[in-house]
Parts: structure tokens; C-alpha cells; sequence
């Protein structure tokens, strides 16, 4: 893999009009922890010639808390609250993921109505991070408030949804081995359809104020590019890849739970460019919204947990599982070891956003120190997850 | 023509903007102190101790299993059971929680505790509410804080308090047959005991349970 | 497009085909049969890597997932039985198996849209000898994962082009994923309100007394 070097972007010796050479130094600026554009604890140490990014150094650590560590530490249920802090914005689908890794291990059924909950809940997760995300890469690139607030309008209305189901706004703690914790309220799915039918008018207003803005297509085209092969080598997931024109949605490539009744499209980006991934994020909030409309039509009475799943004193056999799902920032796994004991014998959690960022260097180098914060902030990270 | 996209996001602003003065929808803000959201039923917060009766010294619940404290993941509950025993809701000699602190500050709110309660005595509150100084003393909650009625728990959660009513009533009537049956049992070991040896030990005569006091009272 | 994944037997003939000299075992995976795993030694790691990306039926090309285990030293007791004397006699033999770190790697194709083929290399031992091949020169994506790999297990990667700790601070001297890590207790850290509002009421409720 020939990486690119400093060396490669430096622009001097720089000339003036009068054709002399200007002497300068590079200048090292540590970004972050604590600035507002690094979406968190995040810090980059920064190498720049004039404005040009010449080096780049993610440094990690901040919000570390050794989740993997506590999980050993703690039953299999214990952990499931904790994977709900992770990603603090897509609590339901880390719940799936790693309640899908212990299915997996311990050879759980789900019942078909807690598959279809589970495809309401994660699709509708994956609007309210998509919208989210959608506001915050605005305001990173000096849209301050109003796409921000306009997002975070619409975000409520699905989080409502997740405060009358499972009792909590963000840290759901809703899924379990084998099912869900309880069946839907009375009168939920009517108004998970009516959130479902007014978000096409939103997301229409959305992009009228957005999609053709000549500022946004000046700041974002271009920038950032990320080519398929160095993102497919690089193990970028989620809507990363797909802006770069890569098409694998685990979704439709390992078709678990019951993605495969659902018909949907995988949108792919021509450029890999900052605005596709602003782009494919639009275009998957439709898709989710085609599946839901799929999945409120057709879910199905009956259980909502396997009979068989015991709450306490679960011990899965011997062995180890590895389960993964597509989460709304990109492919999130759960591996586990189990020794027949309690608790996890190892519990390893695949963070997308962390692993993501394995190429932020390759996207900034030869950008300006302005769009470095943009293409970090199309990257889409949560640093609960990034630094477990 | 350069412009057009950034005048249709303009006017699509302004409609927002006046939209705001007719439309609920587009200022879903609330001026939160003096308004109030409505909570809906499923909300939770953090974890009270259920009483029945006016007397939360008498009437709660919990039996001291810590299974609770056992399965809490922040390991936020801290109990120390009972020496002695009394009557609880099924009429069964049971222990109690000579002290029950949960410490609010280091609760995640996860709900684990009341999913592994056997004995619905743990359900989750509505209130939010504890800002406080100390942020030691002040969010460690004894039991005599967390006690909390069962008509609360009515008023917060009607349809979940409905179901454990529904559960307790089948447990207090399985332990009221089972009661009844091992009353039963042991009269006819007593009589069958009785029957051969006219002569039998006084032990066996008070063991054998009179007629009409076998159902425990219940300590509602 | 989807292309059946060869099973993992087969896969392991054509990559010892491939590439003679290079020895590979399966390790069997009780409840999950379908994520077994090829272990291979650190030395042929890098070789093995290459095949499993290049050759045109696996174009294994993406790296998903790296993990470091511990497995630390543990006490093997074998009872045999034998008849001494006429009597029969039981004698335990503990025999010391030494430990390991291991590293999994799994292993997915994007363009074929199959996986996981799952690969392990371990350590020759937790102390002096943590090194295993570096796997980031096939696969890019494994960068970050194989440093938090370094830094939490102190597996050392031969050929990472940037092994340094990620995410504990430099200098930090343990590797706090090991089984047998002990936290500090000697550093300065503010006190959390768990432990001190414990020790409160630990104090404030003394243990209840006996009734007569």
C-alpha cells in the first residue's frame, strides 16, 4: 500500500510576484479535544504548511473507559445497557448487534414479530442518526443553527417514538437474547405511521434548503475523496463506502433478521466526495423510510421473545460467535468468546466509526485545515463508540 | 444560474420562519420549567420500592433477594438483609431489607432490576428531579426515600401495575392452594398417623394445623 | 455476483497448495460451526494473508475485525488410574500449560460478498515473546485495530508501520486487557461517588444485630 508522505504535500518553496522565495515554517496545531468541530473528545494533531494539511495524527482516548473490560466483568444481560452508551445516538441497533452475537452463540430463536420491531426500531434509528448527522456536517461547515434545529425537530419526533416504546429517549436498553423486552404499546405502530408519512415532507423542506445550495455543492464537492479500493482496503463501512461507489450493505449481503422480505435500494456515490456522503445519507433516510413502510404494513401478531431465552443465569456454551449488523455508521460486530461461564469470556465490539477513521490522514492530506473539519465531520463519528 | 439554490433555501427559511407563528409543529419548544411535557406510560427514570398499605415500614415488598444487587451492572444497590422475618404480600414468613440504599448518582436508569425482581417490589419512577449540592450524600437513597405506594405505582404506570396485580394474584393464590394443600396433606398424615395409635405423640397432635386457620392472613 | 465461499477445509488445502510450506490448523468452533477458524504460524501469517486476498476465488480484500485474547497460564490436572499392589490407585498430575495472547483476524470479501474466513496467530508466550506478523501491509484497515490490540494486550506487531499506544495515554506501562491486570491504586484520581457513598453507608448502617 504506498501511503502518501508529508513530504509529498508540501507546497514550498512558495514564490512571491516578484519571484522571490518565501521562507515559512510548518505550523503544528493540536485540534481538539476540546473544539466544538471534533464532535466530542477527539483531537488531531495537525502538521500545516500555510493552510494545507500536511500531516495528521488522530489522537484517541479521551472518553475511554475500557467498556470490553467491564463486559468481562459483567453478565451477558449486564452488558446489553452498557452497549447502549456506545453509540449514543443508535442505541436500538447496538442493542441488535450484539443481541444478534449471542443469538448467534447460544442458538436463540427470535419470534417474526420481534424481527419486525427490530427492523421498525433500527430503520428508524438510522433516520434519527442520518438527520442528525445530516445537521451537525452543516454546522460544521459554518451553517450554524437553522439545518441543525430544523434536523433536530424532526429527530424528536422519532426519539418520542423510543421514549413511548422503550421507556427512555436514548439509552433504550430494548432488546434481548431471543427477542425484545416487551410488545409495543397500544396504539404505537398508529403513530410510528404518522411519524413515518410526514417525514418525506421534512425531509423534502430539508433538501430544498440544502441539496442545491451552490455554498454547500462549493465546500463539499471534491473534498475528501476516498477512492473504492483504498476504502474497501482500508475496511471503511456504512455510507462511507457507499459514497465511494462500493455496493455492500450487510443488509442485503448477509440478509439478517428479515432484511431479505424488505424491498429496498442500496444508494451508491460516484465520487466519494464530502457531499456524496452528505448525499447517500439523504438518499438511505428514503430507503428507510420504503422499508418501514413495508415493515408497519406487514408485522405480524404473536411473542415478542423465544420462550427458551432465560433472563438470569445464562450461560451460552464453549465457543465464540461474531455477529454483525449494519449499523447506521457502518458495519457494527460483536465477537465473543464464551468459556460455558456467566459472563463473556472475551467481548470485543467492532466500532465503525473508530475504524473509519483508519483513513481520516489519506481524505485530509493536501486540504485545507477548514475542510478537515468537514470531511471529519462526514466521517460521522461518535466518540463513545470510538473510544469504548 | 449561481444563487437559485441558495434563494429557494431562503424562502424555504422564511416560510419556516412565519410558519412558526401558526403552525404547533414548526415551535415544538416548550418553556420547560413552568411547562411540562407529558410523560408517556413506559418512562423511566431510576428505580423506587413498591409498598402496599399506608405503612412503608410494614408493607414493602422486596424480601431481600439480592438478586437485584447482584444483576445491577453499575452495582449502583446496596441492601443488607434482615435478621428476623415477617409476613409478606403472599403470606409467607419472609425476610426484609434491614436496608436498601440505591445511589442515584451511579443508577443508569437501565431497568435491569425490575426485569429480575420475582417479587415486584421494584419498579421504575417518572420523577427526574434531584439536582442537589451534595453529590454524595444527597443522591444516596435509603429505603426510606425510595418507599414509594402501590397507588403510585398505579397512578405512574397504570398498565404495568395492572399486569404484576395480575401476577401477584396468581402467586398469592398458587401459594394460598399450595398452603391450603400442604394443610391438607399433613391432616391426613396427622389422621392417618392418629388412626392406628390412639396414643400419639403431643409433637404430632400440635403439628397438625386447625381446621379454619390454615389460609394466612394477608398483610394488605 | 455472490460467489459461494469454499468451506473452510477446502480453503485450507488450496492455501497449503498454494503455498508450500506453509502450515495452517483448523480450529473447530463448537456453537457456531460455520465461524471456525484457520490458525497459522506468525512467521507464514504475512504469506498466507496475501493468498487469502489475492487468489481470485477468496479475494478476501477487506479486514473487518482484529482482536487480541488472553489466554493466561493455567494448571492441566490429568488423573490416571493404576493398580499398585493390588489396590488402586489415583494420582493427579498438574501439568503448567503455558500461556498465550492470540490475535483474530476476520475477514470478509466486498467484491465477492462472502465471509468471514476467520485467522488467528498467537504468541509464543505473555512475557518475553508477544510478537506476531503485522498484518497492515496486506490490509490497511488494520491499523488502528492491530495498535489497540498493542496497547490493550501488549502484543507486539512485527511490521506495523506505526505501532504506538492509542488509546491509553503514552507512557502507561500495563496493558489492562490481560486477564491478570490489576488496576492502580496509587495514582491520582478523583474518588467516584460509588465507592464513597458505599463506604457512607456501609458506616451510617452497621450490621445489624442479632435478635435475641
Amino acid at each position: 500500500m504506498n501511503r502518501p508522505t508529508p513530504e509529498s504535500f508540501v507546497v514550498r518553496p512558495r514564490v512571491d510576484h516578484e519571484g522571490t522565495e518565501l521562507e515559512g515554517d510548518m505550523l503544528e496545531v493540536s485540534m481538539g479535544p476540546q473544539h466544538p468541530s471534533t464532535h466530542g473528545v477527539f483531537r488531531m494533531d495537525v502538521v500545516l504548511d500555510g493552510e494545507t494539511v500536511v500531516k495528521l495524527k488522530p489522537v484517541f482516548g479521551y472518553l475511554h473507559r475500557n467498556h470490553e473490560k467491564i463486559a468481562e466483568g459483567t453478565s451477558y444481560l449486564g452488558s446489553m445497557p452498557y452497549t447502549d452508551r456506545l453509540d449514543y445516538f443508535c442505541s436500538l441497533t447496538n442493542n441488535w448487534a450484539y443481541a444478534l452475537a449471542v443469538e448467534r452463540l447460544a442458538g436463540l430463536q427470535v419470534p417474526e414479530r420481534a424481527e419486525y420491531i427490530r427492523v421498525i426500531t433500527a430503520e428508524l434509528t438510522r433516520l434519527q442518526n442520518h438527520v442528525g448527522l445530516c445537521g451537525f456536517l452543516l454546522q460544521d461547515m459554518g451553517a450554524l443553527g437553522t439545518p441543525l434545529m430544523w434536523a433536530f425537530r424532526q429527530r424528536e419526533k422519532v426519539l418520542d417514538l423510543f421514549e413511548s416504546l422503550t421507556g427512555a429517549r436514548m439509552m433504550c436498553n430494548y432488546m434481548r437474547f431471543g427477542g425484545c423486552r416487551c410488545d409495543l404499546p397500544a396504539g404505537w405502530l398508529e403513530q410510528a405511521r404518522t411519524v413515518v408519512a410526514d417525514f418525506p415532507a421534512f425531509l423534502r423542506e430539508f433538501e430544498t434548503l440544502l441539496s442545491g445550495n451552490e455554498i454547500l455543492m462549493a465546500r463539499t464537492q471534491g473534498v475528501g475523496r476516498l477512492s473504492p479500493e483504498l476504502a474497501v482496503a482500508g475496511s471503511v463501512t456504512g455510507p462511507m463506502l457507499r459514497a465511494s461507489g462500493v455496493d455492500y450493505d450487510v443488509r442485503k449481503v448477509d440478509r439478517y433478521g428479515i432484511y431479505d422480505r424488505f424491498e429496498f435500494r442500496v444508494p451508491l456515490g460516484d465520487h466519494g466526495d464530502v457531499y456524496d456522503r452528505y448525499m447517500i445519507r439523504v438518499l438511505e433516510m428514503h430507503e428507510s423510510l420504503a422499508i418501514l413502510r413495508q415493515a408497519l404494513k406487514g408485522i405480524p401478531g404473536g411473542p415478542v421473545i423465544d420462550p427458551k431465552a432465560k433472563l438470569r443465569g445464562f450461560r451460552p456454551k464453549p465457543g465464540e460467535s461474531y455477529g454483525r449488523i449494519e449499523g447506521p455508521k457502518g458495519e457494527l460486530g460483536f465477537y465473543l468468546v464464551s468459556d460455558g461461564g456467566p459472563n463473556p469470556y472475551r467481548y470485543r465490539i467492532r466500532p465503525p466509526s473508530f475504524i473509519n477513521l483508519t483513513l481520516l490522514e489519506d481524505m485530509c492530506l493536501g486540504r485545507s485545515i477548514a475542510d478537515a473539519v468537514i470531511i471529519l465531520g462526514s466521517v460521522d463519528i461518535v466518540l463513545g463508540e470510538v473510544d469504548r | 444560474m449561481i444563487g437559485i439554490g441558495i434563494a429557494k433555501g431562503l424562502v424555504q427559511t422564511a416560510r419556516n420562519l412565519l410558519g412558526t407563528y401558526t403552525d404547533k409543529d414548526r415551535l415544538p419548544t416548550i418553556e420547560y420549567p413552568e411547562e411540562r411535557q407529558a410523560l408517556t406510560e413506559a418512562t423511566r427514570q431510576f428505580p423506587f420500592l413498591v409498598h402496599d398499605g399506608d405503612d412503608p415500614a410494614k408493607g414493602l415488598r422486596c424480601v431481600a433477594c439480592q438478586i437485584c444487587e447482584k444483576e445491577c451492572p453499575p452495582k449502583c444497590i446496596y441492601i443488607v438483609k434482615s435478621r428476623d422475618k415477617r409476613v409478606d404480600y403472599k403470606g409467607q414468613m419472609q425476610f426484609y431489607p434491614a436496608t436498601f440504599d440505591i445511589d442515584y448518582s451511579v443508577c443508569m436508569s437501565c431497568q435491569i432490576c425490575v426485569e429480575v425482581c420475582p417479587f415486584e417490589s421494584i419498579k421504575m419512577d417518572t420523577e427526574f428531579e434531584f439536582s442537589t449540592a451534595d453529590r454524595f450524600r444527597g443522591l444516596l437513597f435509603d429505603k426510606h426515600r425510595l418507599a414509594k405506594s402501590d397507588a403510585h405505582y398505579h397512578r405512574i404506570h397504570p398498565t404495568d401495575a395492572a399486569e404484576s396485580d395480575a401476577v401477584m394474584a396468581a402467586e398469592r393464590a398458587k401459594a394460598e392452594a399450595k398452603a391450603k394443600a400442604d394443610a391438607e396433606a399433613k391432616a391426613k398424615a396427622a389422621a392417618a398417623k392418629l388412626a392406628p395409635t390412639p396414643a400419639a405423640s403431643p409433637e404430632a397432635q400440635m403439628e397438625a394445623p386447625k381446621p379454619g386457620s390454615d389460609t394466612p392472613t394477608m398483610p394488605m | 455476483m455472490a460467489m459461494p465461499l469454499p468451506v473452510l477445509e477446502e480453503l485450507k488445502s488450496l492455501l497449503e497448495a498454494a503455498l508450500p510450506g506453509v502450515r495452517t490448523e483448523l480450529v473447530p468452533n463448537g456453537p457456531v460451526p460455520a465461524q471456525a477458524s484457520l490458525r497459522v504460524a506468525p512467521t507464514d501469517a504475512d504469506a498466507a494473508a496475501r493468498f487469502l486476498r489475492d487468489d481470485p476465488r477468496l479475494r478476501l480484500d477487506t479486514c473487518s475485525n482484529v482482536t487480541g485474547i488472553d489466554w493466561p497460564d493455567r494448571e492441566e490436572k490429568t488423573t490416571s488410574k493404576a493398580i499398585v499392589d493390588g489396590v488402586e490407585k489415583e494420582t493427579v498430575e498438574i501439568r503448567r500449560v503455558p500461556g498465550y495472547l492470540e490475535v483474530v483476524y476476520h475477514l470478509y470479501s466486498v467484491s465477492l460478498k462472502h465471509g468471514p474466513v476467520i485467522l488467528r496467530q498467537r504468541t509464543a508466550n505473555r512475557g518475553d515473546d508477544c510478537t506476531v506478523a503485522s498484518l497492515t501491509p496486506v490490509w490497511r484497515g488494520c491499523e488502528f485495530q492491530e495498535r489497540e490490540v498493542y496497547d490493550l494486550f501488549g502484543v507486539r506487531f512485527a511490521g506495523h508501520p506505526d505501532l504506538r499506544r492509542i488509546l491509553m495515554w503514552e507512557g502507561f506501562l500495563d496493558h489492562p486487557m490481560r486477564r491478570d491486570y490489576v488496576a492502580p491504586d496509587d495514582h491520582e484520581y478523583e474518588p467516584t461517588p460509588h465507592d464513597e457513598v458505599l463506604a457512607l453507608a456501609k458506616a451510617h448502617y452497621p450490621a445489624p444485630e442479632a435478635k435475641p
